[in-house]
């Protein structure tokens, strides 16, 4: 056998099947393709698996009819949390079967009895969404991304990435490895270039929507309004789709959670603020997109939204966040706790995110971003540098941010507007980049953000983003931010300032790959909450604790409503650090 | 009875397997799975088959009794025990299964009690049927050894 960690060898497969039969011989067939496989006989276990150890895997199989849960419910889960490809199976191969599993998000569908041949080729399946990663990484942004991406597929391209184990696929393999062969010749920029959706990337893409209007949006309108050299309309139209889906279900949280969020009271609290926060982020569902859209006083409870929305098969924002992250922030998380632990199963445990009091430049958060097992660093760190309130060049940056669609106010029922700040919230890094590093990871952790998150992010972003430009000029008033309740943001500038600023950051902060999907934005990440007054601390608390974090330390400056849109966030933040 | 004999004898129990429709190709690819690291492997996958089996038809028998109309429910318990007869490639079983899936959907009680009870019937001959062949497989293996290290 060649080299084992020349791709597809190793490959890390989780098999989830009720049928210990089943079970048995897929492990067996996996085995036989030199991969590394992983059973599990329940969804819910296969789940907990997923989110503790998120990189561990690079692809899962699941059967459709499972008795504790159905498989598409599975499906969506793993792809809005995970971001990895799923590849569904089953006895029964009735179209609308199978139309269902792909609308759901399933890349293949596999009819029992499986063979052989069928199970050697999904590797490229993983290899599909790599190179996505990387085109999205190269048309975006720097070589710093680039080279950490080529980096992490090397693996895949220059070693003997198609190990033929039989005659018959040897020659497909063959061709197709001589292809990328070719292409990889050509060196850096051999790569196709993968649309990585990011942060910024993501923004404009939101932006043109917004501007289009999202009824007619289409690619093609979206893609000449973004005009980013490089981005293929089918780029764009696959993270359309992505957008949509995360906004359909962002929709029908936002729907629930406006009822109950609109009677939240957001008033000012003091020192208690955090207190305040954290237990309206809990009691949210985890709705992302209902948080934010009801931008409002919706704060409630957006701990919950992390948590409920990852515990909700419509949560989009699963973010596995591995456990590597965030084990920095300490006393926020704790708190929080909803962020990270929840639904994420734990991964993002936000706990560590320290609390800025002061503005200190970065926060670092520890970030497991999934990485490829390209070589990637698994754990990314994030900084976050404190929201400098003097900063206000930061304030720049957020021009690009997508506006908040104006047309799509963010009223209780109403979806956060398209404009999704994708943001993975590891966009808060406003002064350090240190993206590079930290990318790879990033995108991998974007991608499993689910576009729910993103369009939250996206959503509070674009209101931030409003304000954002506003606030430079103090201006606290959130009201010129979409649908966001308007705060009184006469306590310190600062505050307010950062509030705005984070979003911002969050949002142009790096790059996230994982954007198409619904990235959730984790706003929050970086964003230094040492504006925030009083609520700075505790803000900051909810740094980690949402992906929004970012957001949400923001709001709590004000201690406002805004909080609770931060709470959405939460969700993102898993997403973000996969 | 001797070796080639015995060998014949498996040779033709296993065609007659296929002969007769309680088999098909899933089978042979179990047999394909079938390796150094897993020698046992085909002997290994029915019998888990025949084990975990039983737990499914009782699951649908049960439900019968208990819930005669749920036939949402029914339909899903025979296809789990649908999936389980094709990874071993157990014909007759699946399609009895089929038989009493479209009786579900007709909502058809009666015709679903009928299925069950040729299911189980099914399922009680491929059972005799597939231990005699693994019998059969054991006596001839430890001689296969022996034949081969002659070699």
């Amino acid at each position: 056998m060649a080299d084992a960690s020349a791709f597809p060898y190793g490959l890390r497969v989780l098999v989830v099947d009720d049928d210990p039969t089943w079970l048995k011989i897929l492990e067996k067939m996996l085995r036989k393709c030199s991969y590394e496989v992983t059973t599990c006989g329940l969804a819910r276990v296969a789940l907990d698996i997923l989110r503790e150890r998120r990189n561990k895997f690079d692809i899962v199989i699941s059967d459709v009819n499972m008795p504790d849960m159905d498989g598409f419910k599975l499906l969506e889960h793993i792809g809005l949390e995970m971001d990895l490809p799923v590849i569904m199976m089953s006895i029964d191969g009735e179209t609308s079967r199978v139309m269902k599993g792909v609308q759901h998000g399933a890349c293949d569908y596999l009819l029992k009895p499986v063979r052989m041949k069928e199970l050697r080729n999904i590797w490229q399946h993983v290899y599909r969404k790599k190179m996505h990663e990387v085109k999205e990484i190269e048309d975006h942004d720097s070589c710093d991304d680039l080279q950490m991406l080529r980096y992490g597929f090397e693996g895949f391209d220059e070693k003997g990435l198609f190990m033929t184990v039989d005659s018959d696929t040897t020659r497909k393999r063959k061709d197709v490895d001589k292809d990328h062969a070719d292409q990889d010749s050509d060196g850096a920029a051999a790569k196709k270039a993968r649309v990585v959706w990011s942060v910024d990337l993501h923004q404009k893409f939101v932006n043109a929507v917004n501007q289009i209007g999202f009824d007619k949006v289409g690619p093609k309108k979206i893609l000449d309004l973004m005009n980013v050299p490089g981005l293929t309309r089918e780029n764009v139209a696959s993270h359309l789709q992505k957008y949509r889906l995360y906004l359909g279900r962002l929709q029908k949280q936002n729907e629930e959670r406006i009822l109950g969020a609109a009677r939240q009271d957001f008033s000012n609290k003091g020192p208690s603020e955090n207190l305040n926060l954290r237990s309206s982020f809990q009691e949210q569902p985890s709705n992302i997109s209902s948080g934010y859209p009801h931008a409002s006083q919706k704060i409630q409870g957006q701990n919950s939204v992390l948590d409920s929305q990852l515990e909700d098969t419509k949560r989009t924002i699963p973010l596995p966040v591995s456990d590597k992250c965030i084990n920095s922030a300490s006393s926020v998380a704790e708190s929080q706790n909803v962020v990270g632990a929840s639904p994420l199963g734990g991964v993002l445990s936000f706990k560590g995110l320290p609390v800025n009091q002061d503005r200190k430049p970065s926060e670092t958060m520890n970030l497991g971003c999934p990485a490829w097992n390209g070589g990637v660093p698994s754990k990314q760190f994030m900084q976050y540098p404190k929201h400098n309130h003097a900063r206000c060049d930061l304030l720049g940056d957020y021009a690009c941010l997508p506006k908040p669609d104006l047309e799509h106010p963010i009223a209780p029922g109403h979806l956060f507007t398209p404009p999704p700040l994708i943001s993975m919230s590891c966009s808060m890094e406003l002064d350090t980049r240190n993206f590079s590093d930290v990318k790879p990871g990033l995108l991998d952790c974007l991608k499993s953000f689910s576009p729910a998150l993103t369009c939250t992010v996206d959503s509070i972003s674009a209101q931030l983003s409003d304000s954002v430009v506003t606030s430079a000029d103090a201006d606290r008033k959130f009201s010129s931010v979409e649908g966001l309740p308007s705060t009184n943001f006469d306590q310190t500038s600062n505050q307010c300032a950062l509030v705005r600023s984070q979003e911002p950051s969050i949002i142009c902060g790096t790059e996230f790959s994982s954007l198409t999907e619904e990235l959730p934005l984790y706003p929050l990440q970086g964003v230094s909450f040492e504006n925030i007054g009083l609520g700075g601390i505790d803000l900051f608390h909810y740094n980690d604790a949402m992906i929004l974090s970012g957001l949400q330390s923001n709001w709590y400056d004000d201690q406002d409503q805004f909080a609770s849109e931060t709470i959405d966030y939460p969700l993102m933040d898993g997403c973000l650090f996969a | 009875m001797d070796y080639s004999t015995l060998r014949r004898q498996i040779t033709f129990m296993k065609k007659s397997f296929f002969d007769q429709g309680y088999l098909d190709e899933q089978f042979n690819q179990l047999e394909e799975l079938q390796d150094e690291s897993s020698p046992n492997f085909v002997e290994e996958v029915v019998a888990l088959f025949l084990k975990d089996s039983p737990r499914l038809l009782t699951n649908i028998e049960h439900t019968i009794g208990k819930y005669p109309q749920d036939f949402h429910r029914l339909d899903s318990l025979v296809h789990q025990l649908k999936g389980s007869g094709s990874s071993i490639g157990a014909v007759r079983m699946k399609n009895e299964c089929s038989v009493f899936k479209a009786h579900c959907n007709d909502k058809n009680l009666e015709g679903c009690r009928r299925s069950l009870q040729r299911m189980k019937r099914e399922h009680a001959t491929l059972k005799q049927k597939l231990e005699s062949y693994f019998q059969l497989l054991r006596q001839v293996a430890p001689r296969e050894h022996a034949v081969n290290s002659r070699k």
